[in-house]
């Protein structure tokens, strides 16, 4: 049988989710001997980029239809293809619309929010992330098939290269419900989900006119930028930036935070992270104690000297 | 226009979150309960839709007794009556097929929620609803209008956003941005002294099937301590970035 995954791509490109989510499904193909095939809507990318990270078979469904995204018609797309018990997604914001409507059409289980691979495949049980990040759930899947969606940065993208082959296959799916009438992409701006460096910072910074050096520094970095709620809440940021328990939960490499306290809710959606580096000019902020790297003093000066160095480094 | 906006009762945002000893579930000990703070974004949406095209606003909630204070002060906020349905939330799967059935009985135009919940984080249950009453699924909507029987909807995306006309009736899963954090309502006295009045039907469930379980819980586990690097050594700061944790 095959391990099913959807290969998510924006514009035809896929994202670096959907090569985390082949990696994943990768490592339980190799755990219970089965293949992996790669579902993708309408890329324009290669397929040999998700045999690279382990896809024996890539199936590209040519639909004019599914060229505007409707969970409801993507969701049916994918049902008459996949036909293995276990299908994984990553957990972005199209492919976590998906999952659940799929759930119900196959009558499986979903998990949402894995972070590892799973402890059993038969029956299926896996760790997920849970309370914002405040707490894990191991859970069980009780029904014929599962789906999973994989948090994303959690498992990682893992090269391990199959020499896949290529089915196309033309659908043909009604897409009334709904219509897209305006699609806006920032181009050339980093995914703040896939981001594996992010710098963030609070109302320490004072006002919108002070976060440049927050930008430097991200761009000398390769860094996505992020906010604190209450950033955002004035509109010093757009809310799309706002990180923790009501806005984004990510789990970046690194993640440095800059003139922000450190509040429960802040926390709950970055203490994932894997490294933490806290900048805050009051030594009594909570946020050190769940930093591993901190320096007390004033943002407006260690900001521009740290980007110097670093640019220095990479020089 | 008739809206039913489902609500989750969690933990506030400030709890730290506890196991029982033996990891088998959530301590629910000295937790305070709210709304859950995106579907208070939902929740608001409808009242403002009330208030300009006199739709009627119905909340619902699958859970035990306990979450009868929540389902009052979304009340207190405006909803016009409340249904529950008297069973411990489970599963994504279970508390879904309950909110479908309500939908259905009751002929919603709208089914607005927030898009996953802050305790168990499922992010599964406005998805299955729509798929369960085959309607059109809007998820981690920032914007919405209503227009007779369409609705426009903006959703994000990564890196951008979408606007979308959707024909009702539909469930449109919300988050920030769907009403500005500024125009979120507190109840004011006479708020809460009608919620005491109006309608909270109790139902019983229809359905007992579950299709995940937890099976345990662990906490996160602490970082090491924090190392300090002097504001006037940040070549240490890069050194340990580059060298020990290897990240830049
Ligand atoms: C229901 C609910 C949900 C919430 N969800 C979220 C969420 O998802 N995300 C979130 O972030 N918050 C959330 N919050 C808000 C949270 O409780 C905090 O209010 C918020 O995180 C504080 O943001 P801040 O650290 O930027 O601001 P502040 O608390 O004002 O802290 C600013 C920090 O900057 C430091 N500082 C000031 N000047 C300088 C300087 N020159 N150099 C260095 N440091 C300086 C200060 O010492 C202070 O520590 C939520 C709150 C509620 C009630």
């Amino acid at each position: 049988m095959a391990v099913f995954v959807y290969a998510e791509n924006i514009n035809g490109i896929y994202k670096k989710a959907a090569f985390e989510a082949v990696s994943y499904a990768k490592a339980i193909a190799g755990k219970t001997g089965d293949s992996v095939t790669a579902i993708s809507i309408n890329p324009t990318d290669s397929s040999d980029l998700l045999y690279k990270y382990g896809a024996d078979k890539v199936v590209n469904v040519k639909d004019a239809g599914l060229k505007n995204f409707s969970a409801k018609a993507y969701a049916e797309a994918i049902n008459q293809i996949a036909d293995g018990n276990i299908i994984v997604f990553p957990h972005t914001t199209d492919a976590s619309s998906v999952a659940p409507m799929l759930a119900i059409q196959k009558n499986y289980s979903l998990i949402t929010n894995v972070i590892d691979l799973p402890e059993s495949t038969s029956p299926f049980q896996v760790k997920r992330k849970a309370f914002s990040g405040k707490g894990f759930m191991h859970a069980k899947a009780d029904a014929a098939g599962v789906i999973v969606t994989v948090s994303q940065n959690a498992f990682g993208v893992k090269e391990n290269a199959a020499s896949g082959s290529e089915e196309v296959k033309e659908l043909s799916i009604a897409n009334e419900d709904t219509k897209v009438i305006n699609h806006e992409q920032s181009s050339g701006k980093l995914d703040l989900k896939e981001a594996e460096i992010v710098v963030s910072a609070g109302r320490g910074l004072k006002g919108p006119e002070n976060w440049g050096m927050i930008e430097d520094l991200a761009n000398v970095l390769g860094a996505a930028t992020a906010c604190s709620k209450p950033v955002s809440d004035i509109g010093w940021r757009p809310h799309t930036e706002h990180v923790g328990q009501t806005g984004k939960a990510i789990s970046p490499n690194l993640y440095i935070a800059v003139g922000i306290s450190g509040a429960i809710q802040h926390l709950a959606g970055v203490n994932s992270s894997k490294t933490i580096v806290v900048i805050n000019n009051d030594a009594e902020a909570p946020f050190f104690k769940s930093a591993d790297y901190g320096v007390v003093g004033d943002a407006f000066q260690i900001i521009p000297a740290l980007t110097e160095k670093i640019k220095a480094l990479k020089a | 226009m008739k809206i039913l906006v489902c609500i989750s009762s969690v933990p506030d945002t400030t709890s730290k979150i506890n196991f029982t000893a033996d990891k088998s579930a959530f301590d629910k000990n000295g937790i305070q309960w709210v709304i859950n703070p995106l579907d208070e974004f939902a929740l608001t949406k409808a009242i403002k839709l009330q208030e300009s095209q006199g739709a009627t606003v119905t909340v619902v909630n699958v859970g035990d007794a306990g979450t009868e204070a929540v389902i009052r002060k979304a009340l207190a906020i405006g909803a016009n009556d409340a249904v529950r349905v008297n069973t411990e939330a489970k599963d994504s799967f279970s508390v879904a097929k309950e909110i479908a059935r309500i939908a259905q009985d009751g002929s919603y135009d709208l089914v607005l929620a927030g898009k996953e919940s802050i305790d168990y984080n499922g992010g599964a249950v406005p998805g299955m609803v729509a798929q369960l009453l085959n309607y059109a699924f809007v998820n981690a909507a920032v914007g919405l209008d209503v227009n007779g029987s369409e609705a426009t909807a903006v959703r994000e995306i990564e890196g951008g956003k979408e606007t979308i006309s959707v024909k009702l009736p539909a469930v449109v899963a919300g988050q920030k941005g769907l009403v500005d954090e500024k125009d979120l309502i507190i109840p004011n006295m006479r708020g809460i002294m009608s919620a005491r009045t109006k309608p909270l039907n109790v139902v019983e469930p229809s359905n007992s099937e579950v299709k995940v379980e937890a099976v345990s819980f662990d906490s996160v586990a602490p970082r090491a301590a924090v190392k300090l690097v002097s504001a006037d050594n940040l070549d240490e700061l890069v050194r340990l970035l580059h060298e020990e944790a290897k990240v830049i």
